[in-house]
């Protein structure tokens, strides 16, 4: 990875949220010490489960919390702490979000090509009103709807259509990051094909460089050059797809890929799961690290455990 | 195989099932002309997308469709009787006792407001006339076989003390109190995650074999499908275009949505420069099916018949059923998608390992 450009530099970064006072004071601690890089024209997949801390990564990231701790770097500039305006503008138009549910984000009081042409307004990217109207045509056109949808309004749209409304408005800046959170887990089981062999296309045709949160392992696998896989705030286990799926080594990797039901009624048939249970590890004495296990395949166990767990 | 899945006994046979909805802008037909049996003891799986009319179907099961809706024809013959026909009153007999329905939401369709143990035992007390203490003892019981850790402390709590895992095991334990006859699962897992779902599938599978109930499984994952189902029914714009046993269906489909449904999702063995094979278009709008086989428009196999005349169900074997016209003798013969037919050798070859030890 030494030669490749870094564009997204996360480094020990930390996310507790508190709530209460006094002795009723908790503190959850979304996202632990993580730290992971992405190249550009790569993608980066988080997986984990629901309330793993993956969506808060990514919100962290795009300036939506205030970092506990910990540093990001976008194109090698840091962006967890104070920003000057300048500095904000080159942030805000370099890292673009496609959320989970086309619904909810989309604006109901605006037209499509407002939608889609607001981050170029915005920017200033545009001179005049015939360069915003030709660049959200082009945007348009590129995930599939046509010139006659612009002057529409989202309730009109399937919601197929409106996550791909979504990946326009996205694409529109230009961005050097893409995070997708959760991009298809909204949508029908037809349309999620459509909308992944859509980003899959863009991300050759344009050389995307997207972080992927999700919690399907078998789209990460398909869609992504790395995997992060996460559990309770912390970064258990990454690698490529190939290290990842074919050597999983954390026990809850393990756990998580044998809970994907496949698709082959002779060998799924009310076979047993693997179960994850947290109380194998005793941390007491010996702290976890991340720890290398080939190439790039790293997994975040105590000098033991690997022993144990590489041995089986 | 087939032999000795015939003589099974038949618990419930649904005949030709018509529903539709009234709605401001017309009729909307949801469920147009659905036939399924269920066995004793199996699993029946419903799969298809949303609006497919797999709820809809059920839901005339368990006589809780809502106002705008006449089932317009059919039969369902539960023990000698049609449950269509049923009035409110006999109902009230039906359900919990004969037929229960777990539903996708663990959390709307339980009380917030009320102890989780009194929602069990209300079964108990209201339903069989128990005395309260007994009902609590009951429950109890019921709550440790469903897996709930701690019984006589979560008894007091409220559904929001609980996670979605455990709410589900709860809805689940209620569903199975008395004993049904049929368990009708509404996308029980769909909110859970991949563990959690793990744990619930094991525990109705357990549930299932144990109390010799049948049970009619709605979903959209065919990994889950493949895991619980004996029987399968594809259902697409309020039809069933494919029925069989869970290895004619996953081994050999013939109907060119199951080709697509099963296609559109990547599996472990695709490589990432392969492309998915995605339907392109939406679903048709039910109020005015098209002419023909709904399923045409968006059908990149389809015939120039399939535009003008529904295809009627094909034989392909004692147990599996197709329409389609590409089943008619003087269709021409098309090819399944290669990832789809590349899945299936694989599975058989594994299959075939297996059984030669």
């Amino acid at each position: 990875m030494a030669e490749k450009e870094i564009v997204l530099d996360v480094q020990n970064l930390k996310q507790y949220f508190k709530s209460g006072v006094g002795k009723n004071k908790v503190v959850v601690k979304a996202v632990d010490d993580v730290s992971f890089q992405v190249a550009k024209g790569e993608t980066f997949g988080l997986v984990g489960e629901s309330g793993c801390g993956k969506t808060t990564t990514g919100r962290t990231i795009i300036r939506l919390y205030k970092p506990t701790s910990g540093e990001i770097y976008f194109n090698g500039e840091l962006i967890s702490g104070k920003l000057d305006k300048e500095q904000k503008r080159r942030v805000h138009q370099g890292i673009q979000m496609i959320f989970q549910d086309p619904i909810s984000s989309l604006d109901p009081r605006m037209t499509i090509k407002e939608i889609v042409g607001e981050g170029l307004l915005i920017n200033k990217a545009v001179k005049n009103e015939e360069e915003l109207y030709a660049r959200v045509l082009k945007m348009i056109k590129l995930v599939g709807l046509s010139e006659d949808h612009l002057s529409r309004y989202p309730h009109e749209f399937s919601g197929g259509q409106r996550q791909r409304i979504g990946i326009a408005r996205v694409l529109a800046t230009n961005p050097s990051l893409i995070i997708a959170d959760e991009p298809i887990s909204a949508l029908d089981v037809s349309i999620q094909a459509q909308i992944l062999n859509l980003l899959n296309d863009l991300k050759r045709e344009m050389g995307l460089t997207i972080l992927f949160i999700a919690h399907n392992l078998s789209v990460v696998k398909y869609f992504c050059d790395y995997i992060g896989v996460m559990n309770k705030g912390k970064l258990v286990e990454r690698g490529t797809p190939e290290e990842i799926y074919e050597n999983p080594v954390h026990p809850y990797t393990r756990a998580l890929l044998s809970a994907i039901p496949s698709p082959d009624p002779d060998l799924e048939k009310w076979r047993g799961y693997e179960v994850y249970d947290p109380s194998v590890h005793d941390y007491s004495v010996e702290k976890p690290t991340m720890q290398l296990v080939s190439g790039s395949h790293y997994v975040y166990l105590s000098d033991s455990e690997m022993k144990t767990y590489l041995n089986r | 195989m087939s032999a000795e899945v015939n003589q099974k006994e038949k618990v419930l046979e649904v005949k030709d099932l018509t529903v539709s909805f009234n709605t401001l802008a017309g009729k909307v037909q949801a469920v147009r002309g659905v036939s399924f049996d269920l066995y004793k003891g199996e699993t029946l799986a419903i799969v298809g997308e949303s609006g497919s009319g797999k709820s809809v179907s059920v839901k005339s099961l368990m006589g809780i469709l809502p106002q705008n809706a006449t089932i317009e024809k059919g039969t369902a013959m539960f023990k000698g009787r049609d449950l269509l026909k049923q009035t409110e009153k006999e109902w009230e007999k039906t359900r919990a006792r004969e037929v229960a329905m777990i539903f996708q939401d663990p959390l709307s369709s339980l009380n917030p407001i009320k102890k989780i143990g009194l929602q069990i035992s209300e079964i108990f007390t209201v339903l069989h006339k128990m005395p309260k203490k007994a009902a609590k003892e009951k429950s109890l019981e019921l709550m440790r076989s469903v897996g709930i850790p701690e019984p006589e402390k979560r008894f007091n709590q409220y559904p929001f003390h609980f996670s979605g895992g455990m709410r589900q095991r709860i809805v689940i334990a209620i569903a199975l109190a008395s004993n049904p006859d049929i368990l009708i699962c509404d996308e029980p897992t769909t909110a859970l995650d991949v563990t959690v779902q793990a744990q619930v599938l094991s525990l109705i599978g357990e549930q299932q074999r144990e109390r010799q109930v049948s049970t009619i499984f709605i979903t959209h994952d065919l990994g889950v499908v493949a895991h619980v189902a004996d029987r399968v029914a594809v259902m697409y714009a309020g039809k069933v275009v494919e029925y069989g046993t869970a290895e004619d269906v996953f081994y050999d489909p013939r109907h060119p949505y199951t080709w697509s449904l099963m296609a559109s999702m990547p599996d472990m063995d695709l490589d990432q420069d392969e492309k998915l094979v995605a339907l392109h278009g939406t679903p048709p709008n039910m109020l005015v099916p098209p002419p023909g086989d709904a399923f045409s428009e968006r059908n990149p196999w389809a015939l120039k018949v399939d535009f003008e005349k529904e295809p009627p169900m094909f034989k392909i074997s004692d147990t599996h059923y197709a329409a389609t016209w590409l089943l008619h003798p003087s269709a021409p013969k098309v090819e399944m998608p290669h990832v789809l037919a590349r899945r299936i050798q694989k599975s058989l070859e594994r299959k075939e390992a297996k059984a030669r030890g």
